[in-house]
């Protein structure tokens, strides 16, 4: 059996879940197995997700659960895995599969692949998993020799299909441990999706030359609904947060479409984003590394071009 | 405090991966190596911090061949009081590295071992919870500040769209990104120091693979870029629609 840890964002089921959850399908029929999610808590709609291809949902119900901690969720995965006798355990390869993956890889010695991109194959009698490496620049097809297997999935890796149909949801009884962890705050920014969950990311780098001129690339975001991002000169500047910043030692993204206005494309930067699916580049200068990168260019002063999609972009929306 | 940080080898940041004609390996012909980023930068860094404020000795752990010594004695020229290499030949999965770093760290009694978030290689962000997990320790991953009081730690994390603080006694393990410290560059007194410093040579333990890279591919590369007039941005929104497809 494939057992997907399905995580709720915000307390609801949302695309995170709905990606898993259709990536353990898709693994699960690569291997002619059943497919079946874990929810840890009691969030709402756990049989909807039976429309992306879990036949049951098992639901561990704790106040252990409530706040996250990690070596917690790591009992409870495995046991659960454990007590199913799930050969194949699928997590996300965000913030929390980070501080969960290789704690279960650990804990069941199983072979993991963290950050797959692609659903597994059967390669040469091997079950083999790609996944990016040396930050994008090259994919590495990694086989797992162990009986029980880990893969935790880079965000927007697959196209999410809707198989139909409503999933069975059992409750499952695991003893946990107590949290050694206390989270003492919990601060999200709500409206904005985070960037490595982003399909569609406008970015801006030393060519806006200054905090005060961002304006051109958040009107930009604004109008698509895209989420912001800079470059690291940026960053390290401090005319945006760190957070923003993408690239090979920033955030990697893999957006549908990333629009990079006012840089250069350095090797660094590329790596971080050079899976995204269309590249467009805006700069001034012609030469530019970045446009050798891009599917679209357009060359020239960015506080021009900038405003000018902005109200294209609005209108096309109409 | 007694405090571990675990350092990597990866090749330097501009490096331009290639492969060897097989694709069954990385052409590290000319390959140019560094101590991964964030071990260096933020995990170094911030236990050098603590080791300052409030006393102690930092060891920098390094999992590798000989060849990785010069990377390992600039953690020393950097500040590190002492270093030990736990001797691998061939390059080994993350459940082989974490079982030496955790084999090797048993019993010493570390308040923190620092990772950093993940190498710029492999990009895996595995090694720290799989260490934690086999010594039973709480971990925290992507923490970007950490304030020390007596033996207990608060520690903000990075996640998605935000952050979390947590509060935790020691010891623990702990992987750093962006903001937990300033990179500092070693002075020419610290790299003459760091030639005096120890630097331990351990054998590994046995440990089977669990994983093996059968290949490597390198991303398609881009067709020739499309150029748009700058006046003309309908154009490009109705590519985008049309062509593309992305909006």
């Amino acid at each position: 059996m494939v057992l997907v840890y399905a995580e709720p964002t915000n307390g609801a089921f949302k695309k995170v879940a709905h990606e898993l959850v259709n990536y353990a399908r898709k693994t699960a029929d690569v291997l002619g197995v059943e497919c079946h999610a874990l929810v840890l808590g009691d969030t709402p709609g756990a049989e909807a997700l039976g429309a992306y291809g879990a036949g049951t949902v098992h639901r561990v119900i704790s106040p252990q659960l409530e706040a996250f901690d990690a070596a917690v969720y790591t009992v409870a995965i495995a046991d659960a895995a454990k007590k199913l006798g799930a050969t194949v355990i699928i997590l996300p390869h965000n913030s929390t599969g980070k501080n969960i993956t290789g704690r279960l890889a650990a804990r069941l010695e199983a072979g993991s692949v963290a950050g797959a991109n692609a659903v597994p194959m059967m390669k040469d009698g091997y079950f083999t998993v790609t996944k990016p490496v040396f930050s994008g620049k090259a994919f590495a097809d990694v086989q797992l020799l162990t009986d029980v297997k880990v893969i935790s999935l880079a965000g927007n890796s697959i196209r999410v299909e809707e198989t139909g149909g409503e999933a069975t949801v059992t409750d499952l009884a695991i003893d946990l441990p107590a949290a050694k962890t206390k989270v003492v705050k919990h601060q999200v920014a709500t409206g904005r999706v985070p960037l490595p969950e982003a399909e569609l990311v406008v970015s801006g780098g030393r060519g806006v030359k200054g905090p005060e001129h961002w304006d051109v690339i958040t009107d930009l975001a604004e109008a698509l609904g895209a989420t912001t991002a800079c470059s690291r000169p940026v960053a390290d500047s401090d005319w945006r947060p760190h957070h923003e910043h993408v690239g090979q030692t920033g955030v990697a993204i893999r957006p549908n479409l990333y629009i990079a206005a006012g840089i250069s494309g350095a090797i660094q930067h590329l790596a971080g984003v050079n899976n995204s699916k269309t590249i467009v580049v805006i700069n001034k200068d012609p030469e530019a590394p970045f446009f050798k990168a891009a599917d679209y260019g357009v060359v020239g002063d960015l506080f021009e071009v900038l405003p000018r999609l902005t109200e294209a972009v609005k209108k096309f929306k109409g | 405090m007694k405090l571990l940080v675990c350092v990597s080898k990866t090749p330097e940041t501009t490096t331009k991966i290639q492969l060897t004609a097989d694709g069954k390996n990385i052409d590290t012909t000319g390959v140019q190596y560094i101590m991964n980023p964030y071990d260096e930068w933020y995990a170094l860094v911030r236990a050098l911090e603590l080791k300052e404020s409030a006393g102690g000795t930092v060891t920098i752990l390094n999992v590798g061949p000989a060849d990785n010594d010069s990377i390992i004695r600039k953690g020393l020229a950097i500040g590190a009081d002492d270093a030990v290499r736990i001797d691998v030949t061939d390059e080994k999965d993350s459940l082989f590295t974490a079982r030496q770093i955790a084999e090797y760290a048993r019993g010493k009694d570390y308040d923190i071992i620092f990772f950093g978030k993940e190498t710029i290689s492999y990009n895996a962000s595995e090694v720290g919870a799989m260490v934690a997990e086999f010594l039973d320790l709480p971990y925290i991953g992507d923490a970007i500040a950490l304030e020390m009081e007596g033996g207990s730690a608060t520690v903000t994390r990075d996640i998605e769209g935000g952050e979390e603080v947590i509060e935790v006694a020691t010891p623990i393990a702990l992987s750093a990104a962006k903001g937990l410290a300033e990179q500092r560059i070693p002075n020419m007194r610290g790299i003459m120091m760091a030639k005096r410093k120890p630097l331990e040579v351990v054998a590994a333990v046995d440990y089977p693979d669990t994983t093996r890279i059968a290949g490597y591919t390198k991303p398609e590369e881009k067709g020739s870029v499309k150029l748009i007039d700058p006046e003309n941005m309908d154009e490009l929104v109705r590519l985008l629609h049309e062509e593309a497809k992305v909006i």
